[in-house]
């Protein structure tokens, strides 16, 4: 039996029906076409599937549809703003932080996540806010270097 | 004429011998005269092989010409991952 | 133009070669407009899932779908029978020996399941919960068979056998008994026996490695779309869609040409999307259908039922004189491929010894079916396993007579014109300056803590060219599109477009790259084997010539000279000397304006099958701190040395470096397949398939020495996979320096890692080299 769930996404105001055990990714890539978030594992492991929920950093697979009535979701498709890149994707592109890019918007939301509330993280800071998003094609150098980055600049301006 | 070895695992499909000397112009010719001399790697040479000449190496080349003093080895067929 | 092998590093004739431009696909990709293979959907779209057997090997009695079939939003089932019973002999494509026959019976199974998670039916249902629904309605009456999962078990003769056809080719006489064992195979240089009896020390160890998975994180993933005409489309993440395309179309009984299958963008495949599993299914399902078919693997289904790599029993014997010459090295190799034949036993064996000038080498393979998923290629298939044997053993002797690990493999590095010991001499290479590097780094220096240990390996992988076909096109104002058939995995788009730039002397935004569909090229090989840079590469630099040498012709009749008297330089043609004119010099933009009356549309295309591919040698230094209370190991420091020949983007060839670095790395310390007494595989998932997150490694360090291979107009060599061979030993050689414990079972997980330096503690002395008779 549909559920009909209103909420926030990227600051638009959204309205979908979905099944109750929907999860809050399957509705943003099957139901609100938000294919940015990725499925890497299903069990909240990869943090492909990052995004902001009410601010705070979740896994998308671990949070049912229906959870978001009310909320204030952020995705990756709403990083860019309509302004420009965000700093972070800028650095991400500029660094070679990403080669098969599948893990990338999750790694942007996650780091984005943590520069919002400490912008000058240490590297290990950095690595150990990220160890919940998985990468097999970098090795995480550039991924880091790419945040470390950023976050100078950010602090710049 | 032309001194062929084989390469790498194919020594041992050839039940021991691992050298013969043939008259060949070109790859194909090559292998399908080393196929008559040995009838036990034919099956193989039909499937697919590598042939090195002067240590370059050719995985599908029929028409490649063996110039008559080469170092021509036959190896299993590269791929990768 | 014509490279000199002996041109120096940093050749300032490259303007775009060497440069580090940002990929031209990069923006969709971190704004997640990037669509992969689960991203894309079609109008009335059914959802597809597989039934996967339960048990690691059984007979399949019965099969009845019929509840299924009439569940209310279930448009259609499919069985083994509705896939072709392929003769024996048939391949999936010219350039894999992957057997057509044993494909379609992974895909689907038909008469028994031969591994947890094989596939035995599929659905294609209205949505994910009616497709759930449909499978727990399928009966399957299973008989369980005894099983088997180790690879030494599985060549015991009382063994469960897998397949009553198998009889071990290569030996003789061929046996009247089958086995699980597919094949035997011999690598032989020199004489062993020989070469010990000159040795000084004698070292000799045996290995096992567990199976380990590519790790890639997109699923695999496609949709299907069968019209009542029999012309399919195929959107699929691969690495390959036009092996996919020819595969599929056999599969399902129809031409090539009907079906049209569009690559993604992949999210990593590393071997293990050089195949097909799901694909062949989805279009099955949306064939019976009538309507298109999304199939999408869970990570559950990715660990039991893709292609991980093969777990290992080995055994090396190295000797060497006192004053560090290797004499002789021999090795058995086991390697079991999962429930089909085809492990990479046989890169293993080739490339076991290849770092070594050796006069004597031996090295048995043999090629193992147990009841486990089909191994796929993993990165240099089957060359980090033999590697971390023979380069742990190679540390042995190195301790044995007090030299130096570096020096002890710069004595005896293969050089150009070393003979391989599977045959060829090896033509100019980067071994010894890799360990030159090596020996001269400051990483090499730096001192170590308590707890630490460095250890180093060296490897190589052959790397292949392939068939290859691009096509470019000059638009009306001069700029180029050009369109390669190789899916892009990491950052293919980018060196292309700087290669088409360097060549035609315009600027590298002024070229667009796509990866074009099966319709558009002809065929090309898979995105693998370290050959996109080198070969697709090559087939662009023809493509840009061509373009070039038609240019020119036309500036010779628009000039009324002689094309002798043209040349193309830095982006337009000119005339080659001041007495063939004075004319102005004519740009692509100029071109393109008189296109249609100076003989049409401007374009070059190349279609080629690459030869000439270089090898590519890797030396890695890897520090590590071992924790005796815990037993974790942690990198602390890693550095990757290697020879890319030349280097076209600078910061993807050390992202290839990275990447295949920490994938050794976590291979050798946590990642491994673990299988259960009931055959069933315990650990499907990320949280217990432990792949290296940020927090476990350091920065690594990269190295790019270029001896550039003069197989190559640019001396390009593949890069992609020789990264992955070093690490496992230099790992276990670090741990060795750090504990004085020599592991010899991978991964060196932190109970493993205990339990070895418990069995230390009441071991007097580590044995192993002995000094020899006379």
């Amino acid at each position: 039996m549909s559920r009909h769930v209103s909420t926030t996404v990227n600051g638009d105001a959204v309205d979908f029906l979905c099944e109750p055990e929907e999860t809050l990714l399957d509705v943003l890539r099957d139901r609100l076409a938000l294919t940015g978030s990725k499925e890497g594992c299903g069990s909240g492991d990869c943090g492909a599937c990052s995004v902001m929920l009410d601010g705070r950093l979740v896994c998308s697979c671990l949070v049912l549809g229906p959870e978001a009535e009310g909320r204030d979701i952020e995705t990756i498709e709403g990083m860019a703003d309509g302004k420009g890149l965000h700093p972070l994707q800028r650095h991400f592109l500029e660094q070679a932080a990403l080669q098969c890019g599948i893990c990338t918007p999750g790694f942007l939301v996650a780091a984005k996540a943590l520069l919002d509330r400490d912008p000058e993280p240490s590297e290990t800071e950095v690595r150990y806010w990220l160890a919940g998003n998985l990468c097999r094609c970098t090795g995480y150098d550039k991924i880091v270097r790419a945040v470390l980055s950023a976050a100078a600049e950010m602090r710049e301006a | 004429m032309v001194r062929v070895m084989l390469g790498g695992t194919l020594k041992s499909a050839a039940g021991g011998r691992s050298e013969f000397d043939l008259e060949a112009g070109d790859i194909r010719e090559l292998l399908t005269r080393l196929g008559e001399l040995c009838p036990e790697l034919k099956h193989r040479l039909e499937k697919g092989v590598a042939v090195s000449i002067d240590g370059r190496i050719y995985r599908n080349a029929w028409f490649e010409p063996v110039p008559p003093d080469s170092e021509v080895f036959i190896l299993p067929r590269m791929s990768g991952g | 133009m014509q490279l000199d092998a002996k041109a120096p590093i940093g050749d300032a004739r490259f303007q775009q070669v060497g440069t580090r431009p940002v990929r031209p696909d990069g923006v969709d990709k971190v704004t997640g407009r990037a669509k992969f293979g689960a991203d894309q959907k079609l109008p009335g779209m059914l959802i597809g899932r597989v039934l996967r057997s339960p048990h690691a090997h059984a007979r399949i009695r019965s099969i009845d779908a019929s509840k299924a079939e009439a569940l209310d939003g279930v448009k259609a089932v499919v069985t083994c029978a509705d896939f072709p019973d392929i003769v024996s002999g048939e391949v999936m494509a010219v350039e894999s020996d992957e057997s057509l026959r044993d494909i379609v019976y992974n895909v689907m199974a038909r008469g028994k399941v031969l591994y947890e998670g094989h596939a035995v039916a599929a659905v294609a249902a209205t949505s994910a919960t009616v497709a759930r629904n449909a499978l727990s309605l399928i009966d399957v009456d299973y008989e369980p068979l005894p099983h088997v999962t180790d690879v030494d078990a599985a060549m015991r003769p009382d063994a469960p056998i897998l397949h009553e056809d198998m009889f071990t080719s290569g030996v003789e006489p061929t046996p009247d008994k089958p086995s699980n064992i597919a094949r035997r195979l011999e690598i032989t240089l020199g004489d062993v026996e020989q070469g010990f009896a000159e040795a000084d020390f004698v070292v000799e160890r045996d290995f096992k490695t567990e199976a380990a998975h590519q790790g890639y994180l997109e699923p695999q993933a496609c949709l299907a779309s069968f019209a009542e005409d029999g012309q399919a489309e195929l959107w699929c993440c691969t690495q390959g869609h036009y092996s996919v395309r020819n595969a599929c179309a056999r599969l399902l009984g129809i031409d090539i040409s009907k079906l049209r299958v569009t690559a993604s963008e992949i999210g990593g495949g590393f071997g293990g999307k050089t195949t097909v599993f799901i694909e062949p299914v989805a279009l099955a399902l949306s064939r019976k259908a009538g309507r298109p078919v999304r199939l999408v693997m869970s990570r559950d289904e990715v660990f039991r039922a893709t292609g991980p790599t093969s777990s290992t029993s080995m055994w090396v014997k190295a000797g060497v004189t006192k004053d560090g010459r290797i004499t002789a090295g021999e090795a058995v190799l086991k390697y079991q491929g999962g429930a089909f034949a085809g492990s990479p036993v046989e890169w293993g064996a080739m490339s076991a010894f290849a770092c070594y000038d050796l006069a004597h080498v031996k090295v048995v393979g043999y090629d193992v079916v147990a009841n486990r998923p089909k191994a796929a290629a993993y990165r240099a298939p089957g060359s980090p396993m033999s590697a971390y044997a023979v380069e742990s053993v190679v540390d042995e002797l190195a301790a044995a007579i007090a030299m130096d690990p570096l020096e002890l493999r710069l004595k005896n590095a293969a050089r150009e014109g070393t003979q391989a010991a599977y045959g060829p001499k090896f033509g100019p290479n980067g071994l010894v300056a890799t360990l030159e590097a090596a020996r001269a780094h400051d990483h090499y220096q730096a001192p170590l803590g308590p707890g630490q240990g460095r250890g180093v390996a060296s490897g190589f992988w052959f790397n292949f060219g392939g068939e290859t076909c691009v096509s470019m096109n000059v638009a009306g104002d001069g700029t180029v599109t050009l369109s390669i058939g190789t899916p892009d995995i990491g950052g293919t788009r980018a060196a292309q477009c700087q290669i088409a730039a360097e060549e035609l002397g315009i600027e590298y935004g002024q070229v667009r790259a796509i990866v074009a569909d099966t319709s558009s090229l002809g065929y090309n090989d898979t995105t693998g084997g370290s050959r996109v840079a080198f070969a697709v590469g090559m087939a662009t630099i023809q493509a840009a010539r061509a373009i070039i040498e038609d240019l020119c012709g036309r500036a010779a009749k628009i000039w009324d000279i002689s094309p002798d008297a043209v040349v193309w330089e830095a982006g337009a043609a000119r005339p080659a000397s001041p007495n063939a004119g004075d004319f102005d010099p004519l740009t692509l933009a100029d071109f393109a304006k008189a296109a249609a009356n100076t003989g049409g549309p401007i374009a070059g295309h190349s279609e080629i099958n690459a030869e000439g591919a270089g090898i590519s040698f890797g030396t890695h230094i890897a520090d590590v701190e071992v924790d005796v209370e815990t037993g974790r190991v942690s990198v602390t420091r890693y550095t990757v040395i290697q020879d890319a020949g030349k280097a076209i983007h600078p910061g993807y060839v050390e992202g290839q470096y990275q990447g295949g670095a920490v994938q050794g790395i976590g291979w050798a310390l946590n990642e491994e397949y673990i299988y259960g007494e009931d055959g069933r595989l315990q650990n499907p998932g990320f949280l217990d398939y432990r792949i290296p997150v940020a927090s476990d490694v350091p920065m690594i360090d990269t190295v790019i020495v270029e001896v550039p291979n003069p197989g190559h107009p640019y001396g390009v060599r593949g890069v992609g996979e020789t990264p992955i061979v070093p690490p496992l030993a230099a790992v276990a050689n670090a741990v060795k320096d750090a504990t004085g414990v020599r592991m010899t079972t991978l991964p060196m997980s932190p109970p493993r890692v205990l339990q070895a330096l418990d069995e230390a503690k009441d071991v007097p002395a580590e044995g192993g080299a002995e000094g020899s008779e006379g």
